[in-house]
């Protein structure tokens, strides 16, 4: 595949993500978007309704609102190593390719995505 | 990987539960039953991963990218067609570069971060989650993989089915957990089964489709940087079946 239509490839796999994740608030639109597992804590009081659960959380986040901040500091802190990763591979490749071709190192000022 | 954080954008997190089975909401019997289930899966991946990083430590880099990716991914609850939210799990990436054994610890750890400070999941119910999430949804992964590369050769194809169904039967193997341990009074195990899939599988259909995509946009990319290593794995994979 040329670095072209690969490129475009990547974009179209980007977008169809974010679709996929957007549809559904436009499709169910009175849907309260809650978590599924409290919707299987519903079933399970369903089918047993005598069922106590034995063990608490040791640590529950104080609010709605503290919990999302956990969440949104486990996936900064996932992300922020992927680009770490990441930006190391290319700066390393970069740097080869640069000693065995000097001008492919002019190249680098165009900023290339993928 | 301009992708991955405009997902993060859309998908940054509410204030909801997501998924996993909870704290305490497993009868002690399973609790215990699928944590000794679990344990030597842990430990298997453990020796696995210390040969890995002893023999290959160049590998490291890409150890954590695939930790990295799970951690991100299991982080994002994502809104689905039947009107919940679930997270995606990303451990087939990790699956399909070091074979399945390895994400019995990436995840593990994932489960573990999520149990003790966010609530999300549980201490008591992390070896059934761990099973689910870190034993059976990478072992299908690579086996998914393997199997779509031997018939097709078509190696986009096997990593997004790779990733997506590992997705996918994670929610199956948690609901079929649920199912044995709450059989319906009057249906038995089978219509506990039917309703807890239709609770967690049906709303993860859409986002193992998503998952399927990034992890094929993070392949593309190794593919485009990283030949080299991704030789070395593959010279891994034969010493670890060896």
């Amino acid at each position: 595949m040329s670095p072209k239509s690969q490129r475009w490839n990547n974009w179209i796999l980007v977008v169809a993500s974010v679709v996929l994740a957007i549809a559904p608030l436009f499709l169910v639109r009175e849907a309260e978007f809650g978590g599924a597992d409290g919707e299987a804590e519903a079933a399970i009081q369903e089918i047993n309704p005598t069922y106590q659960p034995w063990f608490n959380p040791l640590v529950e986040p104080a609010s709605g609102e503290i919990e999302s901040l956990l969440f949104a500091l486990q996936a900064g802190l996932g992300a922020g190593v992927i680009g770490y990763v990441t930006g190391l591979y290319r700066g390393s490749r970069e740097r080869q390719a640069s000693q065995h071709h000097p001008e492919v190192s002019q190249s680098r000022s165009e900023f290339k995505d993928h | 990987m301009a992708g991955l954080s405009c997902y993060l954008v859309v998908g940054s997190p509410k204030p909801a539960y997501a998924m996993h089975i909870m704290e305490g909401f497993l009868p002690v019997g399973w609790a215990v039953f699928w944590w000794v289930v679990y344990l030597p899966f842990l430990f298997w991946g453990l020796r696995s991963l210390t040969h890995i990083t002893r023999q290959h430590p160049e590998t490291k880099l890409l150890l954590a990218l695939a930790g990295a990716f799970t951690f991100v991914l299991s982080a994002l609850k994502i809104p689905s067609v039947t009107g919940s939210c679930s997270h995606p799990t990303g451990t087939g990436l990790g699956a399909v570069l070091f074979g399945p054994a390895v994400m019995s610890v990436l995840g593990g750890l994932v489960l573990l971060f999520q149990a003790s400070l966010l609530a999300h999941g549980g201490l008591t119910t992390l070896g059934a989650n761990a099973m689910s999430m870190a034993v059976v949804g990478p072992f299908i992964a690579y086996g998914i993989y393997q199997l779509v590369m031997r018939s097709s050769g078509r190696q986009t194809l096997a990593i997004f089915l790779a990733a997506a169904l590992a997705d996918l039967i994670t929610y199956v193997v948690t609901s079929l957990q649920l199912a044995l341990a709450f059989p319906s009074a009057t249906g038995g195990f089978f219509a506990a089964f039917t309703k807890f899939a239709t609770i967690f599988a049906v709303t993860q259909i859409p986002l193992a489709v998503s998952e399927g995509l990034l992890t094929v946009l993070v392949w593309n990319w190794l593919q485009t940087y990283n030949r080299e290593e991704l030789q070395v794995l593959n010279l891994i994979k034969q010493e670890l079946s060896a």
